[in-house]
């Protein structure tokens, strides 16, 4: 069972609807303990960072970094991905998970913000989550601020400048773009981290 | 490289896919969830559904509508009229929409866009302005194109990018459905004065269009109707097109 952790961010239905497609097996809860007894975690999300908050005020937080450092499969998507980093310059008050180092920040003001649309995808070998995906996929972006390059990082967009599209280390996976909006590529994706 | 985005248009009577010429003389082009579906097989980056008869008495054709498009839609989905409040959007959003398109009523109250957005996020929230030349500027116009304002497209694109807005949708009126091109100048008139990305919108007949309104419309996403849903340019040949043309696009998808 893959929990899709409701923390009233995003549009769940979308990344439901795609695990549906797929024939997984799939609940959307905000519950902790449903959360915590599911096999594999997936949180989305979209808009402000701040909306993460919730993630404390309702429990949510502690299973979640239970569940990731126990080994569990995890997928942070957009906002889901940068909670994995320490923080986002969009909200400072509000602490990420720390699996992943370094800060999300804003897109220089050389090019338009927020990021919307389909770019391509540089993908480095190794990846379970990318795996079977062709190099400069095409793949659907809506977000201001981007997460750092780290050595995690397993696929790299560029908009003004290189950023992180993908992370994964272990058990723990994260993606900015949007993979339930990304075509048959996203769909691949998602078949991939179910298959995990 | 972040691409030009190809959406798909689908004007919506009575649960019914329409389109007419100037807001006009409407003709039937289909079920939408199919057509949409069609699209997006085609290569379209994104489905724009617009309910343009909107009133409260087919709120519930077109939930249904949302719905069923939305069922096996796997890009992006944006969803437009009769959305007056928060509420309205909520339930759009519920339905399976990704964005909602806003029109007359964040003209009314430009407030509805910082709500909406502060609810679901700026990329969620599309503001489709409805222009026509009028005396070397653009006006807005609202009620499907009936009633003019008096304000300018400009300003109202400033304005609305201000309060929140993540895209601007922006149909010339002038040039709806008549297949004779963009109106670059408005295009680039207003992707000039606003940082978020701009949807032209309205005159699509061929290729070349296409490719004039990204270079010198400065657009980064071009929307059209007429000419997909009845066979005259097939999205797929038009984005090999505008790749040898050096336009990026998704391509292959």
């Amino acid at each position: 069972m893959i929990a899709i952790v409701d923390y009233g961010a995003g549009n769940l239905n979308s990344v439901k609807k795609a695990f549906d497609y797929l024939g997984s097996e799939v609940v959307v809860t905000g519950q902790p303990e449903l959360v915590a007894a599911a096999d594999k975690i997936v949180l989305p999300g979209a808009g402000h960072f701040s909306s993460l908050r919730t993630l404390n005020s309702t429990g949510l937080r502690q299973p979640l970094l239970q569940s990731a450092s126990a080994g569990k499969p995890f997928l942070g998507i957009c906002l889901g991905m940068q909670w994995l980093f320490e923080g986002s310059e969009e909200c400072t008050e509000i602490a990420g998970a720390e699996i992943f180092p370094g800060k999300c920040r804003q897109f220089p003001s050389s090019v338009k913000s927020p990021h919307v649309g389909w770019n391509s995808l540089e993908i480095q070998e190794g990846s379970l989550l990318l795996r079977g995906v062709a190099q400069d996929s095409f793949v659907y972006y809506t977000h201001s601020f981007h997460a750092p390059m780290v050595s995690a990082m397993t696929g790299a967009s560029e908009y003004g400048l290189r950023f992180a599209g993908a992370v994964e280390q272990d058990n723990i996976f994260g993606v900015q773009f949007h993979p339930e909006k990304s075509g048959d590529v996203g769909l691949s994706i998602l078949k991939n981290f179910c298959e995990v | 490289m972040l691409t030009k985005r190809i959406i798909a248009c689908l004007d919506m009577d009575g649960g019914r896919v329409v389109k007419g010429v100037r807001f006009k003389n409407l003709r039937d082009a289909g079920d939408p969830a199919e057509c949409a579906t069609a699209h997006a097989r085609n290569g379209a980056d994104e489905i724009v559904l617009l309910d343009i008869t909107a009133t409260s008495g087919n709120r519930r054709t077109m939930l249904h509508a949302v719905r069923s498009t939305a069922h096996s839609l796997f890009v992006p989905f944006t969803v437009g009229g009769g959305i007056r409040q928060l509420d309205d959007a909520a339930a759009v959003f519920d339905a399976g929409a990704d964005k909602i398109a806003i029109n007359s009523a964040a003209v009314h109250d430009p407030k509805l866009i910082s709500k909406i957005a502060g609810r679901f996020g700026s990329q969620a929230v599309v503001v489709a302005i409805d222009a026509k030349r009028a005396n070397g500027s653009f006006e807005v116009f609202v009620a499907g194109g009936r009633v003019p304002t008096g304000r300018d497209a400009i300003q109202w694109a400033r304005e609305a990018a201000a309060c929140g807005a993540g895209e601007i949708l922006l149909p010339s009126m002038d040039r709806d459905g008549t297949q004779c091109g963009f109106d670059c100048e408005l295009v680039r008139a207003v992707a000039e004065a606003i940082s978020i990305p701009v949807i032209a919108s309205g005159g699509a007949g061929s290729a070349r269009d296409f490719i004039d309104v990204f270079r010198d419309g400065r657009a980064d996403a071009a929307l059209a109707a007429s000419i997909f849903h009845f066979g005259i340019e097939n999205i797929a040949q038009l984005k090999r097109e505008l790749h040898d043309a050096s336009i990026p696009v998704r391509w292959p998808c």
